[in-house]
């Protein structure tokens, strides 16, 4: 014991010795801001004043994220929260009436807010599975070579524009769909669920597969030891392990299904009605936001309710995002 | 206990779902692909690419939205790129934990999560109305630099990382401050990795068009946009229109599918550029 200590204060002191030596060769090549200034100085044990100013430089442009999202957050609640003026907010979030552009206007956004949330839940009742199916196959089942290849695909899969995605679902699943079920028009929930599936796996297989393969190789070792088969060891040891990990990574692929746009834009048919049925159109915050903001005069009613949708939007995704962030810490304290 | 028979049959009905999964998977991308290839091919030709569109966009090629989608692109890194790398050293040199910290790497984890047609509504009220940019090139390329701004935070802060501790102990004992060694020595040796994830967020940003609906796309223009307050053409954004407000839909049927032949040769192949200098470093630090 007593030696490793030793060697440990041995090293400290090494590095002091290293330090003190730097700030003094530091302070000759600096020249003005030299050695006597260095004392004051709280932040950067050494060098000139050069250093402290790009120090607080660096400090200051890193705030832009937080500035950013202060923006965000205050440009929708100083444009959506007038439209309280018009319309009391119950009737907003519980009106079954969306005519924004009425005399005088509806703003009962009951009918987007349903088409959000059954979208979103829809689309993770297909994404899900076959997303966080794909990452046990990948990160466990699959030879190496070919797991390099998938991981690759799915990367790559990853960065198809949603608009790729939102055409064909226009062009090519709607008149599928309008054919296979003899019904209106094929732009509807289903459509863009079964879009926004398919446009949540690579991120939710992406994250999942990270999360099994950081699971660690002797639990795998001792789970066959124990004479397992590969899928017990998959459903008994590897996935309970990246369970915290798995459902941050749905959370996120909620979220991302959540808040996009030009999928539901395109596919879901654009009808502000309450969906009864999966073969029902509908038309989500973001596509509502998306389809209106172009025509709409800045600063109208209509512009404020726009506003405000995106508001609601907001909250339901930092809520999400919030929630996921608390999975992942409860996961690392296990 | 149940015996070893059931379980190995199990086992093997287990491997064979998860093959089918992925196997099912990969046929549907190449059903796909293969569809959108066979629509679109027939209109593209060298001229797709250097002609603008024409006739009321029943006809012609896609040069001006191609040429503002790389526009938008490179306003937005110009403004992007500066800033995230100077957060992400913050993140990886600078800070020592804390509150504050704390408060600026969530709010880059929130900023990753904000649907894009809310940086659109931001980039609207903030760029366009507020700072009277009005709808344009700069509005809509700023907006895009927002919504890439986590993405190269967080590539920038790993790529930090990952330069070895002796790099930066070796300059101090050299006698460099912690600038000359930020710059001399640490930066050199992250720049690769910081180039790749900046070409990785290309990627991302070529592609997206809810945040420029409103800020600076334009349904039509004459011209590639000569200014930073001129409105500009975007490739996803012209899709859209293509798409749903087309005049005479037998005519631009190809055109659609040959403009998403461009977009997706385009964001495809600056992001598996981007994919596989990343794999090149990787390996190249042994990981």
């Amino acid at each position: 014991m007593s030696h490793n200590g030793d060697a440990v204060l041995d090293k400290t002191d090494w590095t002091v010795k290293l330090h003190g030596a730097a700030r003094l060769v530091a302070g000759k090549e600096a020249g003005p801001g030299g050695p006597g200034r260095g004392n004051k100085m709280k932040r950067s044990s050494f060098g000139g004043r050069g250093d402290l100013i790009a120090a607080r430089a660096i400090f200051c442009i890193s705030t832009a994220g937080v500035i950013i999202m202060a923006f965000i957050i205050m440009f929708l609640v100083a444009n959506g929260l007038p439209a309280l003026r018009e319309t009391p907010l119950h009737s907003i979030l519980l009106g079954f009436d969306w005519y924004p552009t009425e005399e005088p206007p509806a703003l009962g956004m009951l009918p987007l807010i349903a088409g959000t949330l059954a979208a979103t839940l829809l689309s993770s009742l297909i994404g899900l599975p076959v997303a966080l199916a794909l990452a046990v196959f990948t990160a466990e089942i699959a030879p190496k070579k070919l797991r390099e290849v998938f991981k690759m695909m799915m990367e790559l899969l990853g960065f198809v524009p949603s608009i790729v995605l939102g055409f064909i679902g226009m062009q090519i699943l709607a008149p599928a769909l309008q054919n296979r079920f003899n019904i209106a028009t094929g732009l509807n929930l289903l459509n863009a669920s079964l879009l926004l599936g398919f446009l949540i796996i690579p991120v939710v297989a992406s994250l999942s597969e990270e999360a099994l393969s950081s699971v660690p190789r002797e639990l795998r070792d001792a789970s066959y030891a124990l004479g397992a088969t590969r899928w017990e060891t998959i459903s008994k040891v590897v996935v309970p392990g990246a369970k915290s990990g798995m459902i941050s990574a749905s959370l996120l692929g909620m979220m991302r299904s959540l808040g996009e746009t030009m999928i539901v834009l395109m596919a879901a048919g654009g009808a502000a009605v309450l969906p009864k049925s999966i073969m029902d159109p509908i038309r989500p915050l973001t596509s509502t936001i998306a389809a209106e903001m172009g025509e709409t005069p800045v600063g109208g009613v209509h512009y404020h309710a726009l506003f405000f949708a995106g508001l609601i939007l907001m909250v339901i995704t930092l809520a999400i995002n919030l929630l996921s962030m608390l999975v992942e810490r409860r996961g690392a304290q296990k | 206990m149940k015996s070893v028979a059931a379980r190995k049959f199990k086992d093997t009905l287990a491997t064979w779902f998860f093959c089918a999964a992925e196997a099912a998977l990969v046929l549907l991308i190449v059903c796909v692909a293969y569809f959108i290839f066979r629509e679109g091919h027939g209109v593209l030709s060298w001229n797709f690419i250097t002609e603008a569109p024409s006739d009321g966009m029943t006809s012609g090629g896609v040069f001006t939205p191609l040429i503002g989608t790389i526009q938008l692109v490179a306003v937005s890194m110009l403004a992007a790129i500066p800033i995230g790398v100077a957060a992400g050293l913050y993140f990886a040199e600078y800070s020592s934990g804390g509150r504050l910290a704390d408060l600026l790497r969530l709010s880059i984890r929130s900023l990753a999560g904000v649907p894009s047609v809310i940086f659109g509504l931001f980039g609207l009220s903030l760029f366009v109305v507020f700072m009277h940019f009005g709808s344009c090139l700069l509005s809509a390329g700023l907006t895009l630099a927002c919504l890439s701004l986590p993405l190269i935070v967080t590539a920038s802060e790993q790529a930090f990382l990952a330069v070895p501790q002796d790099y930066r102990d070796a300059s101090y004992a050299l006698g460099a401050t912690k600038w000359q060694t930020i710059t001399r020595v640490v930066l050199p040796s992250a720049a690769p990795t910081i180039i790749t994830g900046a070409i990785l967020s290309i990627g991302r940003v070529a592609g997206e068009t809810a945040p420029i609906m409103f800020t600076g796309a334009a349904y039509f223009a004459p011209d590639v946009a000569k200014s930073v307050f001129s409105q500009v053409m975007a490739l996803p954004y012209h899709i859209y229109v293509l798409a749903t407000s087309s005049t005479d839909v037998n005519a631009t049927r190809p055109i659609q599918y040959g403009a998403i032949i461009v977009l997706l040769a385009f964001v495809l192949g600056v992001s598996a550029v981007g994919v596989a200098a990343r794999a090149k470093l990787e390996a190249r630090n042994g990981r």
